[in-house]
């Protein structure tokens, strides 16, 4: 298990060393990015079309790739189509010695990192200098981008300024003012341009019908990189092929807002090279005929025709590297991309480039520290489903795992449907039905050995269970049997419900079921509470599809006749809910999927619905004090945009609720649990408390079981779920 | 045109607007332009740069002057956004070495939005204008901490509005 240790450390590590620069620049992003959105009237439809446009660029892709041939030859440039890296290396290493060429600028560029063109070149003996402030800094630092977008968000300027002295001879040492180090570097930066043979950058699209390329940049370093030198190589994935300028206009739009917070960056470049601007030759301080410019275009497939034929992946290639997943990611803010980042990608949709571009094995590398929150689905400008991409990575990497020593302890108890070399911790997470259900039998003496110590050393040890976290205790008496014995109050009801039992309510916090009901019942709702199977978040949540998808369509099975008996289901627990909404799209045939979807409602919403359809507001509880509430609600809640019936209600019920921003807890479902993450987790935590503020004189309330563990540990009391605080005793 | 998109693109311009009469440009553009000065020719009638103004630049004049003028060919108000054609006459050198850009654009170029930008962009390419830099204020960085305006390109930028072309 050394290598949870080891994980952990890594991770303590990168939060001791890099934690705060990731943290602040991430969040102010983040921030910033909400606001351009929310002042955007047309983000939602311009996603849309954005997400069209890439879907059947993709879907024509060979088309595509023939268009531009013709339309780049046709302007008197050339095209290389590159298999694979060492291919486009080899391609770029040609033109720098066709030149004759000593130096090579370069603009920043995701795919030139993935395919490594500078150890390329550097090893064949040219000279290779990043122009991108951020890239000149980690070329200096030799390390790699930490950040799609921002690759040295990692480094505070005191850092930067330290790496600076101790690069250079300086007379005098430079501060860590930001002003001062960008005059530094622009100066040395700019000299490297005019003296440079070959001019390289990436592109953000290329218009198959043009050869146009689109560039979008801040610094302007890219636009001298493309125009200073007589030769301009241009290296892009094949995934950055539009059919025509006009494809253009919604990322002209989209790019800036979810990935800097800006309205539009201060350069967008649309360019057709070769270009007819005069080359500036500074060395002989004269200008040059356009005419004598060269410019070569580097189409990169290296598996990205093998990810257009992959129904779970394809989706990948629509990404424009905005980096906006990134900085949405509680788990991401907390450790940057030199922790959530495989051996060039970084962020939320890094998995899916490093599984489709590299390997499972530089995928896994960072794939468990996206917990599926979801936060990062609504500032997609292309509407990735990116919690779904890393599932369906995971559920490779473990079908790509060999066993362990201690397989033989969940034999029996783990009625999966995942291959034997499964992560044992990830066993135990995704069955924690069946182990509930054991659990149960004898509560008090399961209790007793998850908390005793060598329950404890097991679940360490074998599982990878931190021992600083409890797990949660069985209660002496399940919902559903409470609600068998009582049955149901209401004798002339309005409409009848199904209340959906999940496992945490039914077997840990019967509580909040128990409040449910009450609460549905004041409003003359008849609860039904039928036995049905977990939702299958457990399994998924860990990368086991196979069981997530039998799990389904069990619950399918267990609610549909219900549904069609006209009875609504409600769900406490928000990552259940999502799974109904959202995910089942993935695992269930597209009928059954729907059907459930929508009728399907968080409780909350429901006492909304009820109220708002006359339900007399009178038989809820309301406040007996003024002390008001702070409220956080579940990631998948705010996804789904369910989360202001919570506040709605309370507020209309005359609570005073005051709400968080952070994007998640931190605890994830069992993401906390875990020992290589706990560290995370928990520094995720405290964001969230920092940004509750003081909550003394408040009642700390959360919508997931997950938060409410989290805020149970980090504010050392009870948190409870809203429906109990408006149930009538 | 009307006026509410010339207004809408004189605020949202990051950087200062000025609106003149073509008649009265020159007198503008003297009092813009900081010598020593690199340009492009403008290509409207009563419009001419200052004499200072060197129109033929070498490497060296185009690295040490202060101040860059060049015709825009779009305004877009929404984002306060103009857009710079490439030309042989070296408009993208000039736009983007010195440290302060003077764009002049002509009212009627100016639209309301990126849709009516694109349709613009499209008649252009067709007609081969097919390079044009879309440029919305100074060039900036966030890499060294925090935001610092005037990186590689301009930290200074101005947009000569020409109420009646």
């Amino acid at each position: 298990m050394s290598s949870r240790r080891d994980t952990a450390e890594r991770l303590r590590r990168l939060m001791a060393t890099e934690g705060d620069a990731v943290a602040q620049n991430t969040r102010t992003v983040n921030q910033l990015s909400d606001y351009a959105i929310q002042q955007f009237d047309d983000y939602e439809a311009l996603r849309g079309a954005a997400r069209s446009i890439k879907e059947s660029a993709i879907e024509n892709l060979p088309t595509l790739i023939d268009e531009v041939t013709e339309a780049v030859e046709a302007n008197g440039g050339q095209v290389h189509v590159a298999q694979t890296a060492a291919d486009a290396n080899r391609i770029v290493e040609r033109i720098m010695a066709d030149r004759e060429a000593d130096k090579l600028v370069k603009s920043k560029s995701m795919t030139t990192e993935e395919i490594d063109v500078n150890g390329h070149l550097e090893q064949a003996g040219y000279e290779v200098v990043e122009t991108d402030l951020g890239e000149y800094v980690i070329q200096l630092a030799d390390e790699a981008p930490s950040h799609l977008i921002g690759p040295a968000m990692h480094r505070s300027p005191d850092d930067i300024a330290d790496l600076f002295n101790g690069e250079f001879d300086l007379g005098e040492e430079l501060p860590g003012d930001p002003t001062e180090l960008t005059d530094f570097a622009r100066e040395r930066v700019g000299e490297h341009i005019r003296e440079a043979d070959v001019g390289m950058t990436g592109a953000n699209f290329v218009v198959a019908e043009s050869g146009t390329l689109m560039l979008v940049t801040n610094e302007g370093n890219a636009r001298k990189t493309a125009v200073t030198p007589d030769t301009h190589v241009a290296v892009a994935g094949i995934e950055k092929l539009v059919h025509s300028l006009a494809d253009l206009q919604p990322f002209t739009e989209l790019i800036a807002r979810t990935g800097t917070g800006q309205d539009i960056t201060s350069y967008v470049s649309l360019l057709t090279p070769p270009v007819d601007t005069p080359i500036p030759d500074f060395e002989a301080d004269e200008m040059r005929d356009a005419e004598e410019r060269e410019f070569h275009l580097v189409l990169l497939d290296n598996g990205r025709m093998g990810m257009r034929e992959d129904d779970d992946l394809r989706e990948t290639l629509y990404c424009i590297r905005c980096g906006a997943c990134s900085n949405a990611c509680s788990n991401f803010q907390a450790v940057g991309g030199h922790g959530f980042g495989g051996e060039t990608y970084t962020g939320g949709i890094g998995t899916g480039w490093e599984a489709g571009v590299h390997d499972l094995d530089s995928a896994g590398e960072m794939n468990d520290l996206c917990t599926g929150c979801s936060r990062c689905e609504p500032k997609c400008p292309v509407e990735i489903d990116i919690p779904w991409v890393n599932t369906v990575v995971r559920d490779r990497i473990n079908h790509h795992e060999d066993g362990d020593d201690y397989e033989f302890l969940v034999e029996g108890l783990t009625p999966d449907e995942e291959p034997a070399g499964l992560d044992l911790q990830k066993r135990l997470f995704g069955n924690v039905e069946a182990l509930a259900k054991v659990g149960s039998v004898a509560p008090g003496l399961s209790n007793a050995v998850a908390g005793s110590r060598p329950g404890k050393w097991v679940l360490k040890q074998v599982f990878g269970v931190d021992p600083r976290r409890d797990l949660p205790q069985f209660a002496d008496e399940t919902l559903r049997e409470w609600y068998g014995a009582r049955g149901t109050q209401v004798a002339d009801p309005d409409r009848d419900v199904v209340l959906y039992p999940d496992v945490y309510t039914d077997y840990f916090d019967p509580e909040r079921g128990r409040a449910a009901v009450r609460a549905l019942e004041a409003l003359d709702v008849r609860v039904h509470i039928p036995a049905v199977p977990e939702s299958g978040r457990a399994p998924l949540s860990q990368g086991m599809v196979d069981t997530a998808r039998e799990q389904a369509e069990a619950v399918h099975g267990a609610l549909v006749t219900h549904i069609d008996d006209g009875r609504d289901v409600v769900v406490i627990e928000p990552s259940d809910l999502a799974m109904f909404r959202r995910d089942y799209d993935h695992l269930l045939p597209e009928r059954s999927a729907e059907r459930l979807a929508e009728n399907c409602y968080d409780v909350m919403e429901f006492v909304y619905g009820l109220l708002d359809n006359g339900a007399e507001q009178a038989a809820l509880d309301t406040p007996v004090d003024d002390a008001g509430v702070a409220y956080h609600s579940h990631c998948q809640q705010r996804t789904m945009g369910v989360d202001e019936y919570t506040e709605t209600v309370l507020s209309e019920l005359g609570y005073s609720v005051r709400t968080s921003d952070v994007e998640c807890c931190g605890m994830a479902g069992s993401f906390g649990y875990k020992s290589e993450y706990y560290e995370v987790s928990m520094d995720v935590g405290e964001h969230l408390r920092a940004d509750l503020g003081d909550v003394d004189d408040r009642r700390l309330l959360a919508s997931g079981t997950s938060c409410q563990e989290q805020l149970d540990i980090l504010y050392e009391r009870e948190v409870p779920h809203p429906v109990e605080l408006i149930a009538p005793r | 045109m009307s006026t509410e998109p010339l207004s809408t693109f004189e605020s949202s311009v990051p950087g200062d607007v000025h609106r003149t009469a073509a008649g009265d440009a020159d007198d503008v553009l003297a009092e813009v332009v900081e010598d020593p000065a690199v340009g492009t020719a403008i290509p409207y009638d009563d419009v001419t740069v200052p004499d200072s103004v060197d129109v033929e630049p070498s490497p060296s004049t185009l690295e040490s002057a202060v101040t860059g003028v060049t015709p825009a060919a779009l305004g877009i108000a929404d984002y306060g956004t103009v857009t710079v054609p490439s030309g042989a006459a070296g408009d993208e050198l000039v736009s983007l070495y010195a440290p302060r850009h003077v764009a002049v654009v002509a009212a009627s170029d100016v639209v309301a939005d990126m849709p009516a930008a694109y349709e613009r962009l499209g008649e252009d390419f067709a007609a081969g204008m097919d390079t044009q830099v879309l440029a919305t204020g100074p060039s900036a960085t966030a890499d060294m901490g925090t935001l610092v305006q005037g990186v590689h390109g301009p930290s200074e930028t101005h947009v000569v509005v020409l109420e009646d072309r």
